[in-house]
């Protein structure tokens, strides 16, 4: 059974001066894969991140979403081909409601939705997660694991074929975290293809096939979760030399 | 090649002023529509200076500019103090001290207009023939670019050497930081737009010994000083000194080989090349 | 995109009702009343065109002085060749292409480069066509004589202030209405959605100018004889946006609160005092930007805001969400 790429990253380089955030890293996801991007703060996994999503040109390397080129694409060229994202410190739409905020997201993507089936299709996935009942509450007025779940359902709203979540489960309070990862596991079960930036290691441990780990710019360590996070090098990258 | 050394002499001048509003704008962090009018201010007092009371520009130079300062400072702490404490992000802050400058603007130039009328004034001052490589210039023109080049230095001086120069432009870099560092923001902010009006005013005052000005020239002159300040790359001294030097030579080559009257046009033209093609500046950082 | 709302349709046909009723007023009025209600309709009709691009975007154009003279160039330029219609389509079209050219330079950048480029570009633009007036028709003015009487040139206008309302209205309620409010909210987030920031910066830009090159088409016949400095007058650009700010960029009719008075004001300053209107005008806009931020309007809906919350505090319940769709 070979899957499908999604992504292919190669070589992807970003340099800011002198300082080089991605050092020459390359991997790929295939289809339905949820890959964890795991590594010490400072590592990476941002910038990566946003190289993929558009938000930054790479300085060299080549990045392919299911064979069409994306790197050097400006970001709203790159969400319509086909990928949607959350963001470090969620992102909504301050002014709006939730289902308006929801309703961003399908508006503009590749589905182009518009009006009534634009609404509808936004109510159903604010169902999805768990917000039934509240679309018109302004997303101003919402807690922020609330928020957080507006802005899933966003990304989730454009039917990306490459999701990005960027650390959506930090500061979530156990009972939150539970949820979370189950909401994760029914969009990845669904046949949605997932990178997620963590440092919530029980959550990589659980919901990652596969996890690719960088360090000080640099891949160190791709392959299956449970070899990964054993792995040597990944441990001394994040704990230091004792432990290793 | 009268062209080009024309065309630096000006360059001169125009550095000083331009130098005057990247303070103002890369420090203060106020982008101010009423710059020119501290220029034509300047302009007024030396002519006053000069034909009434027989007071040498660069001497009047002295005088206007720790009086430039001073209103400066006051306009900071008055006017647009509030806006910066009113203002949450930096981008609420720009809106709003162009607006409130926006307002300056005219109302400086309106009392100037009523004060003075629409008439243009000019003095006489060194007009004499100066020779350089074997072609005359006018000596008030020379006098004028040795005089910029010389404030600029202290300047210069002042902002690499000394501490409250360091402070400025820690300022211009990041606030937030140097408040980290103990630098007073707020003293540190008024106090680099002050430096921008007098500098601004100095700029006025050697302009006024060769052109000839009037009340409702001020938009022109911002004009001017915005466009170096972005083609030098924002907060750039050195970037802004380049930059009005190519302004200069540019506008003088237009004015003598195609027609004075299109010396804006050329402004733009160059403003609308640096837009397209290196929005940063020549000199200037390239923002992520 | 949805069915039209209740308030929705009771703000148009209020909205039809007024345009009827302002329509007869040159039936009952000649003279001075007319003239009067011919200034105030001309800049009615601009300051909302100015709100259309700058309110949403809260970019700050300085530059409707530059379209107003191009619009009024179109006229005096064609007007022994073609017919009056085709001159205000013309005046538009190029109307349109110079905002496009200048959104096209400003609008991928910080907003500040937006504002510091119209600033300069009504002058630019006289000084120009003063250059060209003077190297090849070596004369600076041109005629302009029509049979278009004021009551002609005021139902022009408030034709205009009609269509500029509606396209407003119709905009807001369209995908770019959508995408604008979604850039004013968050324009990382815009683009992350797919939303071209740029390119529908650029296209409300040039509606709003392409409206007020219609303006200033519209009343060329006015002046019968047109001069660079008059019809670029950068007085314009800065009445329009004084008038605008006023009302209130809020909303697409804040404007309309902002001219009424502004121009009753100015009528009365400039004939007393001719001299001070530009100190006039300066304390004003210093006196917008510190104690109306938002406008007329601005301050009324905050008001009613508050009212609103108090009453709800005092009910015991939660406030209601201000969930008003922004309305033209």
């Amino acid at each position: 059974m070979s899957a499908a790429t999604v992504l292919s990253v190669a070589r992807a380089r970003k340099a800011f001066g002198g300082l080089i955030a991605v050092n020459d890293v390359s991997f790929d996801v295939g289809e339905g894969e949820l890959i964890g991007l795991i590594g010490p703060n400072g590592s990476g996994k941002t910038t990566m991140l946003n190289l993929i999503s558009g938000a930054l040109r790479p300085t060299s390397g080549e990045i392919r979403l299911a064979g069409t080129r994306i790197s050097g694409l400006a970001p709203e060229k790159v969400a319509r081909i086909g990928i949607a994202r959350t963001f470090q410190l969620v992102r909504v739409l301050p002014s709006m409601t939730a289902i308006e905020n929801v309703t961003a997201g399908a508006v503009f993507a590749r589905n182009r939705l518009w009006g009534a089936p634009a609404q509808d299709f936004a109510r159903g996935l604010l169902a999805r997660m768990g917000l039934s009942g509240r679309e018109s509450v302004p997303v101003a007025a919402m807690t922020y694991i609330d928020q957080k779940r507006v802005e899933l359902a966003r990304a989730l709203a454009a039917d990306p074929r490459l999701l990005l979540l960027d650390e959506w489960l930090a500061g979530l309070n156990p009972s939150e975290l539970l949820l979370g990862i189950d909401l994760i596991r029914d969009i990845s079960r669904e046949g949605r293809t997932i990178i997620m930036v963590e440092h919530v290691m029980d959550a990589i441990r659980t919901l990652c096939s596969r996890c690719v780990v960088m360090n000080s710019g640099t891949m160190i360590a791709n392959g299956a979760a449970a070899s990964v996070l054993a792995d040597p090098d990944v441990i001394r990258a994040y704990l230091g030399d004792d432990d290793a | 090649m009268q062209i080009i050394v024309t065309g630096a002499l000006l360059g001169g001048t125009y550095a000083l002023i331009a130098l005057g509003l990247t303070l103002q704008y890369g420090a203060a962090r106020i982008m101010n529509l009423a710059n020119g009018e501290t220029l034509v201010a300047a302009c007024f007092v030396a002519f006053w200076l000069f034909t009434a009371m027989g007071v040498n520009p660069l001497l009047g130079m002295v005088l206007i500019a720790p009086v430039a300062f001073a209103l400066n400072w006051l306009i900071y702490a008055w006017l647009l103090r509030p806006l910066v404490r009113r203002a949450k992000n930096r981008g609420m802050l720009e809106v709003d001290s162009i607006l409130a400058t926006f307002g300056l603007l005219f109302l400086l130039q309106g009392l100037m207009l009523l004060g003075f009328g629409g008439a243009y004034f000019s003095y006489k001052f060194l007009a004499e023939p100066f020779l350089i490589l074997g072609e005359p210039y006018g000596l008030n023109r020379v006098v004028a670019f040795v005089a910029a080049v010389i404030v600029a230095s202290l300047l210069y001086l002042f902002l690499y050497h000394t501490r409250q120069g360091t402070a400025v432009r820690a300022v211009a870099v990041d606030p937030a930081s140097s408040r980290l560092v103990a630098i007073d923001v707020a003293r540190t902010a008024a106090f680099a737009f002050a430096l921008g009006g007098a500098l601004t005013a100095c700029g006025g005052t050697l302009l006024s010994t060769f052109y000839t000005f009037n009340a409702s020239m001020g938009v022109i002159f911002t004009m001017k000083a915005l466009i170096i300040v972005i083609m030098g790359g924002v907060g750039d001294v050195r970037g802004a000194t380049l930059a009005a030097l190519i302004l200069g030579v540019t506008e003088t080559a237009v004015a003598s080989l195609i027609d004075p009257g299109l010396t804006l046009a050329a402004n733009y033209a160059l403003f609308v090349l640096v837009l397209l093609f290196r929005p940063q500046g020549i000199l200037g950082r390239a923002s992520a | 995109m949805m069915r039209l709302r209740r308030d929705e349709l009771m703000v148009a046909g209020g909205g039809i009702a007024a345009i009827a009723l302002l329509s007869l007023l040159p039936l009952f009025s000649d003279g001075f009343v007319l003239s009067f209600g011919v200034n105030l309709m001309l800049y009615v009709a601009m300051c909302t065109a100015w709100t259309l691009f700058s309110g949403p975007t809260r970019l700050v154009s300085l530059a409707s002085a530059g379209f107003f003279g191009v619009g009024t160039y179109s006229v005096a330029l064609g007007l022994d060749f073609l017919p009056f219609p085709v001159l205000i389509a013309i005046a538009a079209f190029v109307s349109a292409a110079l905002a496009g050219l200048v959104g096209a330079a400003t609008l991928r950048l910080s907003g500040v480069y937006f504002v510091i480029f119209t600033l300069g570009l009504a002058e630019l633009i006289r000084q120009v066509v003063a250059w060209s007036q003077s190297r090849f028709a070596h004369k600076m003015g041109l005629y302009v004589f029509t049979d278009f009487t004021e009551r002609d040139l005021y139902w022009m206008l408030l034709a205009l202030t009609t269509l500029v309302f509606g396209v407003g209205w119709l905009i807001n309620r369209s995908r770019l209405g959508f995408a604008l409010r979604i850039i004013g909210d968050d324009e990382t987030v815009a683009r992350h959605v797919g939303i071209a920031t740029a390119r529908a910066k650029i296209v409300l830009f040039m509606a709003s100018g392409a409206f007020l090159g219609i303006a200033g088409a519209i009343v060329a016949p006015r002046y019968a004889y047109i001069e660079p400095q008059a019809a670029f007058n950068p007085m314009i650009s800065f009445l329009v946006v004084i008038m605008a700010l006023l009302g209130g960029t809020r909303r697409l009719w804040g404007p309309l609160v902002g001219v009424i008075p502004f121009t009753i004001v100015m009528e009365f300053i400039t004939a007393r005092f001719p001299n001070h209107s530009s100190v006039v005008i300066g304390i004003t806009f210093l006196a917008i930007v510190y104690l109306l931020p938002d406008g007329i309007t601005g301050r009324i809906e905050g008001l009613r805001d508050r009212i609103r919350h108090r009453a709800a505090a005092r009910n015991g319940i939660e406030a209601p969400e201000a969930i008003e769709e922004k309305a033209a």
